[in-house]
This record gives C-alpha cells, sequence and structure tokens, in this order.
C-alpha cells in the first residue's frame, strides 16, 4: 500500500516534471482561473461593504413640534425601539440641534451673527431613526404617521427623502443579485476552463493510459499520478495567482477608497492573507482533482 | 548461462493460467462485418502457435479477445481458470499480469524510460523496489538493450523499441507471451532477433501465441500454425505451413 502509493506519487511529479510545455499552460490557465476565483471574493468584500456603506448612510428624522416635552419623546423613542424593524434610535435634543449647527457653520459669519441675534432655539428636537434593512423605512414611516402622534410631530424626512430611498432600495438589491449572478457565472467559467485544460491534457495521454490497461495496471494505480499532477498544478496555479494579486491589490486600493471610504482593500487583503491563500489552494487543488478523476475515467474502459 | 541469469530463468514458472479455449468464438464488430466466425480451438500450456492469415483474416481480434480488450459476441473463451468474457472491468488487471503482449506498434509509455517502462509492469504488481532494481537490468540486457536504459521510448530505433517492448512483457514471468504482428515494422535483421527472442522465452516454459502475416518466419519455425481465412478457422496443423 506504502510502496504504491509512493510510486504513484514519484510518477505523479515526474510526469508532472516531463510535461514540459503542458505543464507550464496548464498553470498558466490554473493562476488566470485562480485569479478569477480570488477577484470574485475581492469583489464580494467590495459588493458587500459598498452596499452597507450606502445603507449606513440612510435615515428618516422625526422633528417635533417645538411645545412638545422631552419626556413625551423619549417614550416615543421607546416605543420606536420595540419595533421589529428598528435597529437603532437616537435623539437629538434641541440644545444639541443647535449646538451641531453652530459648529456646521462655525466659518460663516452671517449664521452665527443671525443666530445670536435670535433669542430663541430655532431648532427642533429630532430622533434618527435606522431600519435593519432599507426596504423598513416604508413601515416605519407607516406607523408614525398612523399612531396617534400626528399632534406632536412638525414633520418627518421619510416624505422628503422617499424617491431616493426607493431607489438606494432598489439599486442595493440589483447589487445583491448582480453580484450573486457574477460570482456563480465566473466561478462556473473558471472552473470550466480547468477543466476542459486537465482533460485536454489528458486527452493527449489516451493512449498511453490504454497501455498501462492492457500491462496490467489498476485503475486507481493509473489515476492516481494523473491526480498528484492535479495537485501539483493547483498549489502552483493557487501561490502564483495569489502572488500576482499582492501587487495589484495595493495598485488599485486607493482608488477604491476613494470611491468607498469604508473599505481599505489593502488591509482586508492583509488581516486575510492566510485565509485568502487557503481559498485559493483548496480552489486549485479540489479542481485539479475532481478535473482529473473526471477526464481519467473515459478512458479506463479498456 | 551466468549465475544471475539463472535466478530470472527460475523465475519464469509452471503455467498457472493452464489451458486456453476458444469455443465456437463469434465476433461482429457492427451487424454486416463478421470479424470471427464460430472459431474454435485449444492451445496447451507451454505450446508455440503461429495464428495466421492475411491482413483482415481476424488475426489481431483473436488477440484482441484474449486479452480482453475486446469481448466476443457469441462463444466462451477460457484461459485456465479465468473465463475471459466474463471478466468484470476490475478482474483485468490481475489477469493481464499473467500475460505479456507485444504489438507491432510497439506501445511503449512515451513519457518513461526504458528502465521505467519494463519496470511498470513489476510496479502494477506491487513488486517490492529491490526485485525491480535487480530484475529490469537483467532482462534489458537479456533482450541486447540494457546500454539505452535511460533512454526515452523516441530515441530508440524500431527493432530497440520491440525489444523494450519483449523485455517488458517478459518480466512478469508470463503464462502466456502474446506477440501481434511483432515484426511489422522491423527490417529483417531485427525481425529475426524478436523471433528468436520468442523462442527462448517459449523454452523458458511459457506459452507463445505469434499473429503474424510473414511466411518466411512461420515456415522456418515449423511449430503449430491456425490459419483464418476472413474470420473462419480453415486450417490447424502441427508443424504447418503457411498457405493461403
Amino acid at each position: 500500500m506504502i510502496v504504491t502509493l509512493s510510486r504513484i506519487i514519484k510518477y505523479g511529479w515526474r510526469g508532472f516534471l516531463r510535461s514540459g510545455l503542458l505543464s507550464v499552460s496548464t498553470i498558466s490557465v490554473m493562476v488566470l482561473a485562480a485569479a478569477v476565483f480570488e477577484g470574485v471574493i475581492l469583489f464580494n468584500v467590495i459588493g458587500r461593504s459598498a452596499v452597507s456603506s450606502i445603507q449606513e448612510k440612510i435615515d428618516i428624522s422625526v422633528y417635533f413640534k417645538s411645545n412638545v416635552h422631552e419626556d413625551s419623546i423619549l417614550n416615543i423613542k421607546k416605543s420606536l425601539e420595540k419595533l421589529d424593524e428598528v435597529k437603532n434610535v437616537e435623539y437629538i435634543s434641541r440644545d444639541q440641534a443647535l449646538e451641531e449647527f453652530k459648529k456646521r457653520h462655525a466659518d460663516e459669519a452671517t449664521v452665527t451673527q443671525t443666530l445670536e441675534e435670535l433669542d430663541i432655539n430655532p431648532l427642533l428636537a429630532s430622533l434618527n431613526i435606522k431600519a435593519k434593512e432599507p426596504s423598513q423605512y416604508k413601515s416605519i414611516a407607516g406607523y408614525l404617521e398612523n399612531a396617534d402622534l400626528q399632534d406632536l410631530i412638525e414633520k418627518i424626512t421619510y416624505a422628503q427623502n422617499q424617491i431616493v430611498i426607493d431607489r438606494l432600495v432598489a439599486l442595493i438589491a440589483t447589487l445583491k443579485t448582480g453580484g450573486f449572478v457574477l460570482t456563480i457565472f465566473l466561478s462556473f467559467l473558471a472552473v470550466m476552463v480547468i477543466f476542459t485544460t486537465i482533460r485536454l491534457a489528458i486527452y493527449s495521454n489516451s493512449d498511453q493510459i490504454g497501455i498501462m490497461r492492457l500491462v496490467g495496471a489498476s485503475n486507481s494505480f493509473i489515476r492516481g499520478p494523473y491526480i498528484i499532477e492535479g495537485i501539483i498544478y493547483g498549489i502552483i496555479g493557487g501561490i502564483l495567482s495569489f502572488l500576482i494579486l499582492v501587487p495589484i491589490i495595493n495598485f488599485i486600493s486607493p482608488y477604491i477608497n476613494n470611491f468607498i471610504p469604508e473599505i481599505n482593500l489593502r488591509n482586508y487583503f492583509h488581516d486575510n492573507l492566510f485565509s485568502i491563500l487557503f481559498y485559493q489552494l483548496i480552489f486549485g487543488v479540489g479542481l485539479g482533482i475532481v478535473s482529473s478523476i473526471i477526464a481519467v475515467r473515459r478512458y479506463l474502459h479498456i | 548461462m551466468s549465475a544471475r541469469r539463472s535466478i530470472l530463468y527460475s523465475r519464469f514458472a509452471s503455467n498457472k493460467i493452464g489451458m486456453i479455449i476458444f469455443q465456437n468464438v463469434t465476433k461482429n464488430f457492427n451487424h454486416n462485418a463478421v470479424a470471427l466466425d464460430k472459431v474454435s480451438f485449444k492451445i496447451q500450456p507451454g505450446e508455440f502457435v503461429s495464428i495466421v492469415g492475411r491482413s483482415g483474416a481476424g488475426k489481431s481480434t483473436v488477440v484482441k479477445l484474449l486479452i480482453g480488450e475486446e469481448k466476443p459476441t457469441k462463444g466462451q473463451i477460457f484461459f485456465g481458470s479465468y473465463e475471459v468474457n466474463k471478466l468484470r472491468p476490475r478482474e483485468f488487471p490481475e489477469f493481464r499480469r499473467h500475460i505479456g503482449v507485444i504489438f507491432q506498434e510497439f506501445r511503449l509509455l512515451t513519457k518513461k524510460t526504458i528502465f521505467e517502462n519494463v519496470a511498470f509492469a513489476l510496479e502494477v504488481a506491487g513488486r517490492p523496489q529491490k526485485e525491480i532494481n535487480e530484475f529490469v537490468p537483467q532482462v534489458l540486457d537479456m533482450v541486447g538493450i540494457k546500454d539505452k536504459m535511460l533512454n526515452f521510448p523516441a530515441e530508440l530505433s524500431g527493432g530497440e523499441k520491440q525489444r523494450v517492448a519483449i523485455a517488458r512483457a517478459m518480466i512478469n514471468h508470463p503464462d502466456v507471451l502474446i506477440a501481434d504482428e511483432p515484426t511489422g515494422n522491423l527490417d529483417p535483421y531485427n525481425t529475426w532477433e524478436v523471433i528468436k527472442l520468442l523462442t527462448k522465452i517459449n523454452e523458458l516454459g511459457s506459452t507463445v501465441i505469434l499473429a503474424t502475416h510473414d511466411k518466411e518466419i512461420v515456415n522456418t519455425l515449423g511449430r503449430r500454425v491456425i490459419t483464418l481465412d476472413g474470420g473462419k478457422l480453415i486450417k490447424d496443423e502441427e508443424n504447418g505451413r503457411f498457405i493461403v
């Protein structure tokens, strides 16, 4: 058993070395496919961050009439927090609102001047509400409009922002579905390309497989070395594509950072270095093994 | 005979496979073409039998059926205790280790060296490396090609390739050695070298079945001849001659 296994590994390794140009081209294709696979992983990371960064920016604010007492607002806050759809509610008192307003317009002399001339605080207290899912804003807005709160509420921003929110909800849904479809499609493409390449490489050996059968080799003894070759292709392809992606990621990371400030691709890549390499290897080796087994199978019937 | 060679010679075991029997064997490759038509014969252990006939007479079909590369349409084929037509795919490797086969087109493993080609037949049988390192050079020496041990098949001439094929076929001390037009691609000198080797292997105890259309070889050998014509067995005689 151990003797057979060591012979299989020996022949797999020699077969790889002696295939020369064929090995080089198989590995090249493997590198491309593994890079596509890695690209898909990173695309998903970017996509998810982009979506959540858009989601973070959506909220609705409820402004209360100036005569409403803080206790009532806090009661409404509590009742909102009990809703399933609500992720969090932030209370901004009139004083806080004024302070923030001042801070925001500190450089604008006319604004600060006007404020100082006013005796009263013109700003209203508000609740900033974030939903768990963007599609839930509608029902939260509905809750606020239906409850007996009409007397207390000055305005709800949902009405003004409804179109924008709806568009964003649609955009997020499209991004999610598109990302999923693209992931499936590209992974399928990578798998098919590798499978075809390995099948062609083994096809050129089909007469050799027939000879081995006639000399009395068992199927596992014939298949074994091809599986070892597939594993070698997978390992080398995975590592090479990883090494190629490192400088590419370092290069594009700042551009993506400009586009979506929340995501730092370089940091993500460096933090997940080993798991990405691990997935690459699993992807390459797994595909190498499966393609070899399926390809050799066809020629084992003599 | 050197002491080392005698070890090798002693490895040629008595026939475990026993008698070969073709019983009313018919083979159709498609509905109209009959490759073999109710062919029956027996071959005793240790015999040297030539199967002769024109191209397309059915010689290669007999060989393919014997080694299980094809299945008969009708009839039975026995190889000692093996009923070849009923063997399952996973039973073939063990069965084929009792047989050595030589083909006109050599059928060597092109990506393996000469040493590895011959060693392969022992490796598939799970023989220890020590034995392989000892016997492979001996057999290559016997067929006169030991100095090319580390070359690849592409670097050898036709005659040399056929010697490698013979070495591979005989190293497992087969009960039966089947040669399908082994001299078809060889010049006269190499042809007789190959025939001499086959005779030698037969003397060592292996049954030899030689499919050929070379009249001169068959007539010079003066052994049993089975003559096929159009898929039918038309003659089977001891000390036969090639007359078609």
